[in-house]
């Protein structure tokens, strides 16, 4: 090892324990005095880019890292937590975007050999190959996909509503399971109005063509508003766990409605009852009936930093920031209270603002080293406010204690109510979700 | 409640406008732009191998049948190693049987019988995605027999019941009421459901 080598050793040393905040998954190797050494990795790097090796930011399974359960004979769990924590600005870098593939592998599909095919209650069925599609009329939108359960205690295999509800979860825990993306590709509209619904046409179904061929059944309306069927995802084409190469998007409904892997839309005029919509997405109620499609995710807010498992410097400055979005529309406010919820400030908000994405704000901090409750909540352009706890609980009948929330995760899907991180007087933040 | 009003009668503006624009599109719709040689029309075959979701009537069933006591070797030989073999479920695949009465209390079981709201839904899953990693390898007789023997066993049909194309549609299943709201009709109508900030009541 050169001096230089020793040098740079010596600085990330000190930097990754000065880093504080930066320190969830950034550290900034610079030095004023010394030229940084080359990175020295192979020549591929040159054809497609890869990260700084100091980056560590990744995606989490449910059941740990690579999703994989530490018991032995259980299969991979598939849904991925996308480091919110991390993400600058509003949109999730593709490789992070979270994932729910429902238990299958993404298909390796050719898409030389992709069809997309549209039929049912139509004059004209067709279908499209994807030179055949990106010929046709496009549109690029900003818009988040949120999984019907983020944020609920559901979904830990080897450890049930643990790792949400504990002091030490962090946002990839809380939230993770939305990210946000610019889309690119064509508006279902246009392809069904190319085969003609008939007017007995109420409901589309969407099919996949993986292994499992999910299944989702939704309203035409949805269909002919602002559905799309995109090949692009943040300027590339999709990436294979995020539905290569064609995924349908249903702007703010519960992700289950975003088919990837993209092979067939049939008109027809009912709901056609798959075994997911019909049997595992609906929310049990207390008194056993269960709420089926229930489509649109509220207007939902969470600080990302300072939040669960960061740790501040000492007493001084610190930007609170985080991200807002609403299946509703857009985002028109974001308020922040540093006191537990007793005061509010109105965040600045980042525009342009998107509707039905992930929208930044920002409050500017000092933080005087006594223990304080950071929370957020946002309003959208319909007027409705993110919930409590409390009002969230109130308003499906339940009391939202902090047992009922670990033993009947199904019984509150959708839950989108505040999130209060709590930093301690040594500067650690912790969820405080129910404490 | 003033907000709530004037959304309501912005809605009926818009439903009003959106009615007399249809009239006056009418003639330009008919001759809407066309995007010439952009997909092709598919053939009856391809149709016919895609279209595999089963509706609530059944129209897409294919020819075939079977009955419980078909069912039940079928199951021991391609189902009980994930869902054991008297269907109470693994770390592979869930219990399929049970639970009745559960529903509503503290620790609701879901089940084909206990919770599942259509015999449909039991027949396009197994077609659709069973035996895991041999997905597609059934014969329309055998997921008929599946089904029967699913069924069966949750105490919906008899043992020696035939289903099929005409048979599976008309099954009532225990909890086709357990679900809000209970008219698939009044589904997509999510304000007079009564949602609000993301959830329904």
């Amino acid at each position: 090892m050169n001096s230089q080598q020793a040098d740079r050793r010596r600085f990330l040393k000190g930097s990754a324990a000065l880093a504080g905040l930066a320190s969830a998954g950034v550290i900034y190797p610079a030095s004023a005095q010394t030229p940084a050494t080359a990175d020295r990795r192979p020549d591929e790097w040159y054809d497609y880019g890869v990260r700084s090796r100091f980056v560590k930011s990744m995606r989490l399974g449910t059941n740990g890292r690579f999703g994989k359960d530490p018991r032995p004979g259980v299969p991979r769990d598939y849904g991925f937590r996308a480091p919110l924590q991390d993400v600058y600005g509003t949109i999730t870098p593709a490789p992070l975007h979270f994932i729910i593939n429902h238990g299958y592998d993404p298909p390796d599909i050719n898409p030389a050999e992709h069809r997309l095919m549209v039929h049912g209650l139509v004059d004209r069925p067709l279908i499209f190959s994807m030179d055949e599609l990106l010929r046709l009329p496009s549109v690029t939108r900003m818009h988040f996909v949120e999984c019907a359960g983020n944020s609920t205690a559901s979904g830990a295999g080897f450890a049930p509503g643990l790792a949400r509800t504990l002091p030490p979860a962090t946002a990839q825990d809380t939230h993770g399971l939305t990210s946000c993306s610019e889309w690119t590709g064509v508006p279902l509209s246009l392809l069904l109005e190319q085969a003609g619904v008939k007017r007995e046409g109420t409901w589309i179904v969407a099919e996949g063509a993986e292994q499992g061929m999910h299944m989702k059944s939704i309203p035409i309306a949805k269909a002919l508003d602002d559905t799309l069927v995109v090949y692009g995802q943040n300027g590339e084409p999709i990436r294979p766990e995020q539905g290569f190469p064609l995924r349908l998007l249903t702007p703010g409904y519960e992700g289950i409605n975003n088919v990837k892997w993209l092979r067939r839309i049939k008109v027809v005029d009912q709901p056609y009852m798959g075994m997911r919509e019909s049997t595992k997405y609906p929310s049990l109620r207390v008194d056993g009936k269960a709420r089926w499609f229930q489509f649109e995710l509220g207007p939902k807010s969470v600080i990302t930093r300072p939040s669960g498992g960061q740790h501040l410097a000492g007493p001084g400055f610190y930007e609170i920031t985080g991200l807002a979005w609403s299946g509703a529309g857009s985002i028109r406010k974001v308020e922040v209270s540093t006191d537990g919820g007793r005061s509010w400030k109105e965040a600045e908000i980042q525009g342009p603002v998107h509707r039905k994405a992930h929208t930044r704000f920002r409050l500017a901090w000092n933080w005087n080293g006594s223990e304080a409750v950071l929370q957020s909540r946002c309003t959208d352009d319909r007027g409705d406010v993110q919930p409590s706890v409390a009002e969230l609980g109130k308003f499906i009948g339940v009391t939202m204690s902090l047992d009922f929330f670990k033993e009947r995760p199904d019984a509150i899907t959708h839950f989108n109510a505040i999130q209060p991180w709590r930093v301690m007087r040594d500067g650690s933040v912790q969820n405080a979700i129910f404490a | 409640m003033g907000a709530y009003r004037m959304r309501f009668s912005r809605n009926r503006l818009v439903s009003l406008m959106a009615l007399l624009l249809s009239f006056a599109c009418a003639p330009a719709w008919a001759q809407a732009p066309q995007y010439g040689n952009v997909g092709r029309a598919p053939t009856e075959q391809e149709i016919r191998a895609w279209d595999i979701a089963i509706s609530l009537d059944g129209k897409e069933l294919p020819p075939g049948s079977g009955n419980a006591q078909q069912g039940a070797p079928l199951f021991a030989s391609k189902c009980a190693g994930c869902h054991g073999p008297n269907l109470e479920g693994s770390r592979l695949g869930p219990r399929l049987m049970g639970g009745k009465g559960t529903i509503n209390t503290t620790h609701p079981e879901k089940t084909i019988g206990s919770y599942w709201p259509f015999a449909t839904s039991v027949w396009d899953y197994i077609n659709r995605a069973m035996p895991r990693f041999q997905e597609g390898s059934l014969t329309a007789d055998q997921v008929y027999a599946l089904t029967a023997f699913l069924l069966f066993r949750n105490e919906v049909i008899g043992e020696a019941e035939v289903m099929n194309a005409q048979s599976l549609p008309k099954v009532q299943m225990p909890n086709r009421n357990g679900f809000l709201p209970p008219r698939v009709e009044d589904i997509p109508d999510t304000n007079k459901r009564g949602c609000r900030f993301g959830t329904c009541p």
